[in-house]
């Protein structure tokens, strides 16, 4: 079917419109990064662009540290979930024993309990642990996830039962069949999972604001709270600059994966 | 002759007696291979989850000291406490409200989006990848764009306003506004992962169903209010119930944006729970509020599932 030109020029009008409203927060922080203060502070346009606000914010604050430690916590949560969740994804799907069912069961039963719900003895067991200001304290309790193990069940589910009797007849054990036959050919979900991972590991606030007391292991999203509570002195071209430098790798991966992380999404959603 | 065939009998039993060991020993095989893949999830679960939700109702039975400790068993009086509690009541009150005023509107702006995305037209993709854009955008740094948008002064806000000839308006610190503000920044930020999704329910609608209503001459909104809409429902509705459990959870941009003032209008229940556990130390009743929590999203899972038809929701 095609459109009429009309029709095309109200779609055209209504998409640019929406997109400029909805992009005016992001695109104001981003021009607003690279203003002198001066220009912020009288309200004007920019008269010059500057990178003094990224050079500042990476002087006056341990940035760089931020970002690694977001960047190792978000690729450990990754991993972690993608493994935990596959594995348990693989014995939902090739395995039958007695008490599977159930533990089906179980797994839904977890996405009743909200994390923020149980937060409080979480809390206490992060800190009898010693786990306070390390990485394990930061993504460990986040590896488990039945969102991350439905959508890869899903996935698995689409592989022919037949190659797994074939893998048996050829005496291939189960993990093998797992690691060898069942990851490959899932490699789709399995980056969509890894990119949802990713995105809300890096974007987490309560959890790393309770679970670090100083910057060894600060993330970068309370990095910039402590940017913004710190500059009291109206520096919003370095504030800016921070949360420029925050949402960068998630939007890059979001530019990215964005047709995958739909499909996924809507796939784990509504099967 | 009765001899061999009582020998083919014993001969028969006995294959049948070894073939249920094998059997047997096969499914005790087969059970421990499961467990084994499913142990480190299971293990993660009952320590993270199970076992800290069990102890938060535990808890909200008792006072405990700073370390969190229990201290004297109170019974329901932490409950008491709280349904009597002005403070508690209006964070409930502020909670609801909280949901009332960012789930429609989440929902509609989204769905407005994710309609005039899915047109096939030359270039929408660049527009599915901005309206999508806040999902990679994190709390901490939309609440900070937002800060300086509703900051009193110099924000683009007050400017349009007065613009406008209005008056200033104190977006954080007037008490009849700042829940207003918090659930504008929240809606701005939650639009970019509805569109996705409602975009994925559009896409996945048949096109059959809009070519023969082509062929019948359909108009374009008897197709969005006869075909659309209905086809899309099962995605609206794990879409609403997603939105509402996420409003539940709130916590981010009230750190950042006003830390639950002015006159704690904006004290919704995940923060308040956080201020009565981590900044006053009171874990007994900040357990019982986390309880109350629990209970609202239970609720809302719950009828996810009765009546989602098989929904999956994820946090």
């Amino acid at each position: 079917m095609t459109m009429g030109t009309g029709k095309k020029l109200i779609f055209y009008i209504l998409l640019t419109i929406s997109a400029i409203i909805l992009f005016a927060p992001t695109l104001m922080a981003l021009v607003m990064s690279f203003m002198s203060n001066q220009d912020i502070l009288t309200g004007s346009l920019p008269t010059s662009l500057t990178l003094d606000n990224y050079k500042n914010a990476f002087e006056r604050f341990p940035l760089f540290q931020y970002l690694f430690n977001s960047f190792v916590v978000s690729i450990l949560i990754m991993i972690g979930q993608l493994v935990l969740c596959s594995l348990a994804a693989y014995a939902f799907v090739f395995l039958e024993f007695k008490g599977r069912d159930l533990l089906f069961y179980v797994f839904i039963a977890t996405m009743m309990i909200p994390f923020e719900a149980s937060i409080i003895p979480n809390f206490h067991i992060i800190r009898d642990l010693n786990w306070i200001d390390t990485y394990q304290g930061l993504t460990i309790p986040f590896f488990a996830m039945a969102f991350g193990t439905f959508l890869l069940r899903q996935n698995f589910k689409m592989i022919p039962k037949e190659l797994k009797e074939a893998s048996q007849i050829a005496g291939m054990g189960d993990f093998r069949f797992y690691l060898t036959v069942v990851l490959p050919v899932a490699k789709t979900s399995l980056v969509t999972l890894g990119v949802y991972g990713f995105l809300t590991s890096w974007n987490m606030y309560l959890w790393p604001l309770l679970a670090t007391t100083n910057d060894s292991v600060r993330t970068v999203q309370i990095g910039l709270k402590q940017l913004q509570t710190q500059e009291q002195l109206n520096d919003w071209g370095v504030i800016m600059a921070g949360a420029v430098i925050v949402i960068i790798p998630t939007l890059i991966l979001l530019f990215l994966g964005q047709k995958k992380l739909q499909r996924g999404l809507t796939e784990g959603a509504l099967k | 002759m009765s001899i061999a065939s009582d020998l083919a009998v014993q001969n028969q039993d006995s294959m049948e007696l070894v073939f249920k060991q094998v059997r047997k020993k096969q499914k005790i095989k087969s059970f421990i291979k499961g467990i084994l893949f499913l142990s480190p999830s299971i293990l993660l679960f009952s320590v993270f989850l199970f076992y800290p939700m069990l102890r938060t109702i535990y808890l909200s039975f008792f006072l405990t000291d700073a370390s969190g400790s229990t201290t004297v068993f109170v019974g329901w009086q932490n409950y008491i406490n709280l349904f009597t509690s002005p403070v508690f009541l209006k964070s409930m009150m502020s909670t609801f409200l909280f949901v009332l005023y960012t789930v429609p509107v989440t929902v509609i702006i989204s769905l407005f989006l994710a309609v005039i995305a899915n047109e096939k037209l030359k270039g929408v993709g660049f527009f599915r990848t901005i309206y999508s854009s806040s999902m990679g955008i994190s709390v901490a740094a939309a609440s900070v764009f937002w800060l300086y948008l509703f900051n009193p002064s110099m924000g683009f806000l007050n400017m349009i306003v007065e613009a406008l000839g209005f008056e200033a308006i104190g977006w954080l610190t007037d008490p009849a506004w700042a829940l207003v503000s918090i659930s504008i920044t929240t809606i701005w930020m939650n639009i970019g992962f509805t569109f996705l999704i409602l975009l994925g329910g559009l896409q996945s609608i048949d096109s059959y169903l809009y070519e023969s209503a082509d062929i019948d001459g359909a108009g374009y909104f008897y197709k969005l209010r006869r075909i659309t809409i209905p086809m899309l429902s099962p995605t609206l509705f794990f879409v609403i119930t997603v939105t509402i459990i996420n409003a539940f959870q709130t916590f981010g941009q009230i750190d950042i944006l006003t830390q639950g003032g002015p006159a704690n209008e904006t004290n919704l229940i995940v923060y308040s729970i956080y201020r009565e556990a981590f900044v006053n130390y009171q874990f007994g009743s900040a357990s019982a509020q986390a309880v109350v929590l629990f209970i609202l999203i239970l609720l809302m899972t719950a009828i996810q599932f009765k009546f989602g038809e098989r929904k999956v929701h994820y946090q």
